[in-house]
């Protein structure tokens, strides 16, 4: 591959790392100061927080691999809807509390799976970040596997409400380990790990959950595409963004 | 002015508090990897507790701060990401005045073994998360009173 080619692919590989955490950093805060109860909240923007953390890193690399003097938070606000790159799993609206913890699962489990592998990227700054993040997603997954287990394995209403959520976000699970072209080149240059092994480790984490909580996993595989490679967002993306951007777009260059 | 000595600098940082949790200092923190002198610039080598702390930028601004007021000129803060900060970092010190002002220190077993108050080991988990990113809510099922643990990471 021609050093541009590689460039770019790193820099798509990035966004779609920073993104991911930006959007449902972003999601997961809006739950602050209206979960349904003290500790939740405070258990949500913590999550919240890390995500946004990590996000910083990601795309401030990116922004330095893109070369272009954009910086991290020109990235996140100046950029609309067909230039992120996040999985569509993560741009879905919070719904209830369960379908909040439920797609926080779904991609925690995939997350820490993610980073483990990054943490022994050939690409020592991906490694870094990979290795700082870990830590803190660890204790996200911990938290939101306990959390569809209690929830799912709890009332009547609590399992027919879980149950709800993972049949209304399992056609997003699939597309975290759809592989193209930029997983490919990041795969074969010892960046990226291969996702058809992230599936069988992502697989033995999450069955036993589901089956923990009295979940029955949707039979289907397929999977709705177009979050990750930008082709396609649903329509949430761009409602959250309208939010997330306005200040930053209202007030060009205001400073806090 | 002769450059001060850095275990001179150490000794000033470690009364430089941590904005969120006072009595302890950055250096009990853990989060001081480095000072260095590069010719008249000190450059000290900071690492974030948890990546979206917002307590990061103050305690770097804080850093500055304390040493310009020691007569350092020319101070420059390098974040550090690499090895990522862990609790192990944080010193004896610190951890004995972290139980003192009634936050359980970390433990490797993910929890308090006793209450920072009646040093009772009866204790039950609130939340895992609390008031900052490194803490996390528990409670003592004797005296009753809720109290923050300091995360293990």
């Amino acid at each position: 591959m021609i050093p541009d080619q590689k460039d770019d692919a790193l820099f798509q590989y990035l966004l779609r790392l920073g993104d991911n955490t930006l959007v449902l950093g972003h999601r997961v805060s809006e739950w602050c100061g209206v979960a349904p109860a003290l500790e939740e909240d405070i258990a949500l923007a913590n999550t919240a927080l890390d995500l946004i953390g990590q996000t910083q890193m990601w795309l401030g690399f990116a922004a330095e691999v893109e070369g272009k003097d954009r910086n991290a938070d020109e990235l996140a606000f100046r950029r609309d809807v067909w230039d992120f790159r996040n999985l569509l799993l993560v741009e879905q609206t919070n719904g209830d509390f369960g379908k909040t913890i439920m797609r926080q699962f779904l991609f925690d489990a995939f997350n820490v799976l993610n980073l483990r592998a990054l943490s022994k990227s050939s690409d020592k700054r991906i490694a870094e970040i990979a290795a700082k993040s870990v830590k803190e997603v660890e204790y996200h997954l911990e938290r939101s596997r306990e959390t569809v287990i209690a929830l799912g394995d709890g009332t009547e209403e609590s399992n027919k409400r879980m149950q709800a959520a993972l049949d209304r976000l399992w056609p997003f699970a699939g597309e975290m380990f759809v592989i193209d072209d930029v997983d490919t080149a990041m795969f074969d240059s010892g960046i990226g790990p291969d996702l058809a092994v992230l599936r069988k480790d992502w697989d033995a984490i999450a069955i036993p959950v589901f089956n923990a909580a009295m979940l029955t996993k949707p039979d289907s595989d397929f999977a709705h595409q177009g979050g990750k490679s930008g082709n396609r967002h649903t329509e949430h993306l761009g409602h959250m963004l309208a939010t997330m951007q306005f200040l930053p777009r209202a007030y060009p260059n205001a400073r806090w | 002015m002769t450059q001060a000595t850095t275990d001179q600098i150490w000794e000033w940082l470690d009364a430089v508090s941590d904005p969120e949790i006072p009595v302890i200092s950055v250096v009990d923190l853990g989060i001081v990897r480095g000072v260095d002198w590069d010719k008249e610039t000190l450059e000290v080598s900071v690492t974030p507790t948890y990546s979206g702390c917002p307590a990061t930028s103050i305690i770097a601004l804080d850093i500055e701060t304390a040493l310009l007021n020691r007569g350092i000129k020319d101070v420059r803060i390098k974040t550090q990401i690499s090895p990522a900060w862990t609790t192990d970092w944080l010193s004896e010190k610190g951890r004995a005045k972290l139980e003192d002002y009634g936050i359980a220190p970390p433990r490797a077993a993910g929890g308090p073994d006793r209450c920072p108050r009646c040093k009772s080991q009866a204790l039950e988990r609130i939340s895992q998360f609390g008031s900052t990113p490194c803490k996390a809510q528990w409670r003592c099922t004797d005296c009753l009173e809720p109290f923050d643990y300091f995360k293990c990471i």
